[in-house]
């Protein structure tokens, strides 16, 4: 099955879906509606066999936050498709999270929470994982000051064990 | 008997000589010191190079690194320190029973390295003394057998009268 004959069947399942398919992208890119990307994502999982998500990742845009996820089929052995998810809210940015269909895609989120601050209501486990949860700030976004930070300055940030 | 020249048998000559306290307690030190392995990131591979067959560290007596920091004298802060980590090297050198050395290896434990981040350690200095400083990315084994060489010759030149773990006064923390 192509990735037009994927779009196809989005298509007809979820006529509002797809917002946009552009020409300019080298892989094929479906840009999907916000609030429709768990009912999307669902059906690819269970109608067309995209079995295996590889990535969720997101990107800092000056007025939106993109949320891309790249998924294969294994069963089918079919190649790249990628999802995108545009959120125009970038204080309260919000996406469902597709942990509950693809299991593997638990901590990529907990990474894209970490760094860029994109909130996953449905996660079972939402939380920091390379930084830690006092951590000031999302440093991948573009308006975090790149700097270096002392040991001093974070160690009141930090969480403390028990009996140190 | 009232002289005070020492006469010995000529055999005796041979098995026995006269120093100081501190040489030979200073030599005993510095020809065993235990590293303790701590190898964190790239730096660790060339530290592993040097304890391996080719630049042997054994023949200065710290083939043997020790998992625990209770029995080792000498850390070898090898790699880049994280934000993350920082606290836990910390409590790993409070650990070390005196008296206890730290070798920053490479330019990521001396001051970063190429990692300006918000996630890199400038300089595990900040948070623990370090004696003796090996510059590198990573630094050859030569070089690191040449820092070997400088903590030797600084170990050489304590002495037990002014060494701060016999003093009476507290030492300071960290």
């Amino acid at each position: 099955m192509t990735n037009e004959a994927i779009l196809a069947k989005i298509r007809e399942a979820y006529p509002t879906a797809v917002v946009d398919v552009p020409e300019e992208m080298t892989d094929f890119t479906i840009i999907l509606a916000a609030d429709q990307l768990f009912a999307v994502a669902k059906f690819l999982h269970d109608e067309l066999g995209m079995d295996y998500l590889t990535d969720v990742t997101a990107v800092d845009y000056p007025d939106h936050f993109e949320v891309v996820y790249h998924l294969y089929s294994v069963e089918r052995n079919q190649g790249l498709l990628t999802l995108k998810v545009l959120i125009a809210d970038k204080t309260n940015a919000a996406v469902a999270s597709v942990t509950p269909i693809w299991p593997g895609a638990n901590f990529m989120e907990c990474e894209v929470y970490d760094l860029m601050g994109i909130d996953f209501p449905g996660h079972p486990d939402l939380r920091r994982i390379m930084l830690w949860d006092g951590f000031p700030g999302h440093p991948l976004r573009k308006d975090f000051e790149n700097r270096t930070f002392t040991f001093k300055e974070l160690e009141p940030t930090r969480p403390k064990p028990p009996n140190w | 008997m009232s002289s005070h020249e020492v006469t010995m048998d000529e055999e005796l000559k041979k098995n026995l000589f006269l120093t100081t306290v501190d040489t030979v307690y200073n030599w005993g030190r510095k020809c065993s010191m235990w590293p303790m392995s701590f190898g964190l990131a790239c730096c660790a591979f060339e530290m592993i190079g040097v304890a391996a067959s080719r630049y042997d560290c054994s023949r200065f007596g710290m083939e043997i690194y020790r998992a625990s920091p209770r029995q080792a004298d000498l850390m070898i802060v090898s790699g880049t320190v994280t934000q993350k980590m920082a606290p836990q090297v910390k409590r790993i050198y409070a650990q070390m029973a005196e008296p206890k050395y730290v070798l920053a290896m490479g330019t990521c434990a001396i001051s970063g390295g190429i990692f300006t981040s918000y996630a890199v350690l400038q300089g595990v200095d900040e948070i623990i003394p370090v004696d003796v400083y090996v510059p590198g990315c990573p630094p050859r084994p030569e070089a690191l057998i040449q820092g070997f060489q400088r903590l030797h010759e600084m170990v050489m030149k304590q002495s037990i009268r002014t060494a701060p773990w016999y003093q009476k006064s507290p030492t300071s923390s960290i």
